[in-house]
């Protein structure tokens, strides 16, 4: 099995290039049973560095399964199912806050009850997400909302507020559980199943914590980014300027229909008041004035509905992206430490002794980075052609809605305008 | 039938017999430069009236209609001879002399093209208004308004109409010394006044709105650029995101025939907001005929004071004459004579001024109510018929909305 003999570059398990069948990953059944205490086997871990727990045989096969790189994890191959709902609101004399129950369904093994149900506030969830950072940073961790709000601005237990955050932790654990590896991370299993997160200490789960492997090694410089990676930074550059220009139309608009609100609030009721004084156009008039009156109320919705909908999710898409840039330069520097390393062996006079293993593991994490990193970008292009996919239909959906509001209202005052006609023969 | 012109709310059922006759439009509008009264370059706009026998159209030949050019200045001077002649009439008014109400997008210039074609709209209309009324539309000055381009302006001042005119300017100070106005002229003037009051509201309101309406369709066309530089950068997503964009650059675009419709809708409610000062024209009309009526009654009744004074020798009234004489010397019986005399022939006419008097205020007050009533009815109808086209026009405008949001979302659905 050339994937494991030393002295040759570990072939990458996760390329994309090969086909199912022909990749051997590190974490195949046959390789652990054939090979307990080979010294050829490096010590059981994921192509991130993280060790998986392989006490029981079952757990790897699975594992293998769940690792395909096709992760078309739909309805039936899905088996973690993760929500965050019931927003609390918690007051004790040092300070106030919001909790959020987390409920999880699975039928994972790495778990040991089938469902969960705790209650997590915004710092846990933070915590969550920097231990991702930390122990997975080849990978691309989900965005959170905005931590910090202005006190004075943003009334941070109003109800929208608290609705629109809740939306996009649900959105964060649901990218997380959804994602083939990240979803398989100890302090994830942590946060979903621990009745208290006790956040300071390292977790008892498993003995093997391996070191935090440590790949941002700085102070290397980066000749050049390969071309595929450069794409990549090419494109988040593109793709967030995009993102802001969206944000100021959409803010725009916003600002735009809500000056037409206050517009319309005024000139519904001077229809009423003129018909104070009519009489036959009492009723045509009045029921001018409530038209009006619904339209506003349509409107109003509208214009919540995008505040608290559209925005936010622009803006958890820009964060993404700086988190990704992030990787992308972390990515950097592994290949720039690695490249160093590498120069200064090759200028050694003894070409012929074997490059050291020093320069092996960097190579190693160089490709496994870059490996890991291509399958979360795809991944994540897919995620983010259906998010705004969503994003963009429920926009249009949401007008569509305020226009069938509207159209109801006008639709069923004409009888009411015409009615004198058709009432022009019963009465006087 | 009678082509209604570009308002078409304009009640024929009655059909007079001058719409019998004939069909009238003001068909175009040109800019013209001329000298003015005092020697100096102007340029103006005149309009053509165009007038053709009824038979015509529906014989199958299609003769070139009569018609002349006249100016607004013009069809000032008609309305005002027409509000002299008719003071019992609730005379049609003509579209404003200036633009107001205006939105932003919206030119305030008189020469501006939008605002002239508004006009020449508004000018048929007036002009359809009083071939339709019972009593103006068979007046000569009219009549030759449409049908004799040179001279017409003598015509008019000939008719003296301007002497007047002047009495006009009393009926505005009339008000204070009125001291039993018919209710109902009473209350219609309150209600002109009300009238008056909301329409302006509602104007000023609209046109803000407008401005806000236009405002959110045309940022929307921002989406429109975006979202093709965003294809740009895109592979799959590209062609959905690239056709929404065109769709939000005709949705930003379909706001301009929007808001020329609702000014449509502006012009139908300028045109009651004009009324509503005819309506008020007509009732202060009736208090100049009642305070007229009541001077002379005064005047009467004084007379005969003094003449019950003189004949029983008894001062009642204070009268300068009569203190002087008291101070000075009775007069001789033959003064007195005389002066019963005079009295009683002031008197006589006096009697035959209350009775003139009186029945020019009957008279006054039957047609004024009548024409009062009829525009009532006008009234009612046009406007609401003005608020059915509307409703209609915001279900338009909602329909198209559902419709290129369907669009959109269809091509956001292909990303």
């Amino acid at each position: 099995m050339s994937a494991m003999s030393a002295g040759a570059p570990r072939s990458l398990a996760s390329s994309g290039q090969k086909s199912i069948q022909d990749i051997l990953h590190p974490l195949s059944a046959e390789e652990s049973a054939l090979n307990p205490g080979s010294a050829a086997e490096k010590d059981l871990i994921l192509p991130n560095g993280t060790p998986v727990d392989t006490s029981s045989p079952a757990s790897s096969s699975s594992l293998l399964n769940r690792l395909q790189l096709d992760d078309d994890l739909d309805g039936e191959t899905r088996d973690l199912f993760v929500t965050v709902d019931d927003p609390k609101k918690h007051v004790s004399t040092m300070e106030t806050y919001i909790t959020y129950r987390v409920c999880t369904k699975t039928t994972r093994t790495e778990f040991d009850l089938p469902e969960y149900s705790v209650r997590r506030r915004y710092q846990d969830f933070d915590w969550l997400r920097n231990k991702l950072e930390e122990s997975q940073p080849t990978h691309l961790i989900p965005p959170l909302p905005e931590k910090f709000v202005m006190k004075g601005v943003v009334d941070r237990f109003s109800e929208e507020f608290v609705e629109t955050r809740r939306k996009a932790l649900d959105k964060f654990l649901k990218r997380v559980a959804d994602h083939p590896v990240l979803s398989f991370n100890e302090h994830f299993n942590a946060f979903l199943s621990a009745k208290d997160l006790n956040k300071r200490q390292g977790l008892a789960l498993l003995t093997k914590m391996g070191e935090s492997v440590k790949y941002v090694t700085g102070g290397y410089k980066l000749r050049a980014r390969p071309v595929e990676f450069a794409a990549m930074g090419d494109y988040l550059d593109l793709f967030t300027q995009k993102l802001g220009t969206i944000d100021r139309i959409a803010q725009r608009i916003i600002k735009e229909q809500s000056e037409f609100l206050m517009e319309l609030r005024e000139y519904g009721p001077v229809y009423s008041s003129w018909s104070s004084f009519e009489e036959d156009l009492h009723d045509p008039l009045e029921g001018v004035s409530g038209c009006m009156s619904n339209c506003s109320s349509a409107l109003e919705e509208l214009t919540e509905d995008m505040s608290e909908d559209f925005l936010p999710v622009l803006r958890e898409y820009v964060l993404y992206i700086e988190s990704m840039k992030n990787v992308l330069k972390k990515r950097d520097q592994v290949q720039a430490e690695y490249e160093t390393k590498l120069e200064a062996v090759v200028f050694r006079e003894d070409k012929k002794t074997p490059v050291p293993t020093d320069v092996e593991k960097c190579q190693d994490r160089v490709e496994c980075f870059n490996a890991d990193l291509k399958a979360d970008w795809d991944r994540w292009e897919n995620n983010k052609r259906q998010d705004f996919r969503q994003l963009l239909t429920g926009m249009a959906d949401k007008n569509i809605q305020y226009y069938e509001k509207c159209l109801a209202a006008w639709e069923s005052l004409i009888p009411v305008l015409q009615d004198k006609q058709e009432a022009e023969g019963e009465t006087s | 039938g009678q082509f209604l012109g570009g308002l078409g709310f304009v009640m024929v059922e009655k059909g007079t017999s001058l719409l019998k006759m004939m069909e009238i439009s003001v068909a175009e509008a040109e800019k013209r430069t001329g000298k003015n009264a005092v020697n100096m370059q102007e340029t103006y706009t005149v309009y053509l009236i165009e007038t053709r026998p009824v038979d015509a159209a529906s014989e199958g030949t299609n003769p070139v209609p009569d018609s002349l050019w006249r100016r607004y200045s013009e069809f000032e001077l008609l309305r005002n001879y027409l509000l002299v002649t008719y003071p019992f009439s609730v005379v049609p008014p003509l579209p404003e002399k200036r633009a107001e109400f205006v939105w932003h997008k919206l030119s305030a210039d008189n020469m501006d093209p939008d605002f002239v074609e508004r006009r020449r709209v508004g000018l048929e209309n007036f002009l359809l208004r009083v071939a339709s009324h019972p009593d103006l539309s068979s007046d000569k000055i009219f009549y030759s308004f449409l049908t004799e381009e040179n001279g017409w302006k003598e015509t008019v001042f000939e008719t003296g109409f301007q002497a007047k005119a002047d009495s006009r300017l009393k009926a505005l100070n009339a008000t204070f010394r009125v001291k039993n106005p018919d209710k109902r002229f009473a209350e219609m003037k309150h209600y002109g006044d009300e009238l008056q009051s909301v329409i302006s509201q509602l104007l000023r309101v609209r046109a803000r709105a407008a401005d806000r309406l236009y405002g959110v369709y045309k940022v929307h066309g921002n989406y429109g650029r975006v979202f093709s530089e965003w294809s740009a950068i895109e592979k799959e997503m590209g062609d959905g995101l690239q056709s929404a964009g065109h769709h939000m650059d005709a949705y930003a675009a379909s706001v301009d025939d929007i808001l020329e419709e609702e000014e449509h809708y502006a012009d139908q409610l300028k045109e009651y907001l004009f009324y509503a000062d005819a309506l008020r024209a007509v009732c202060r009309k009736h208090e100049l005929t009642q305070y007229e009526l009541e001077m002379a009654a005064q005047d009467l009744t004084s007379k005969k004071q003094q003449r019950e004074e003189l004949a029983t020798g008894t001062i009642r009234t204070f009268s300068l004459k009569g203190m002087t004489s008291k101070l000075f010397g009775q007069e001789t019986p033959e003064q007195r004579e005389a002066k019963l005399k005079m009295l009683e022939t002031q008197i006589e006419e006096g009697e035959e001024l209350v009775k003139e008097r009186n029945a020019e205020c009957e008279e006054f007050v039957k047609s004024a109510w009548v024409d009062i009533e009829r525009f009532k009815e006008q009234k009612d109808h046009d406007l609401r018929e003005a608020l059915i086209s509307y409703a209609i026009m915001q279900i338009s405008m909602c329909k198209k909305g559902i419709q290129v949001w369907n669009n959109a979302k269809e091509c956001f659905s292909k990303m």
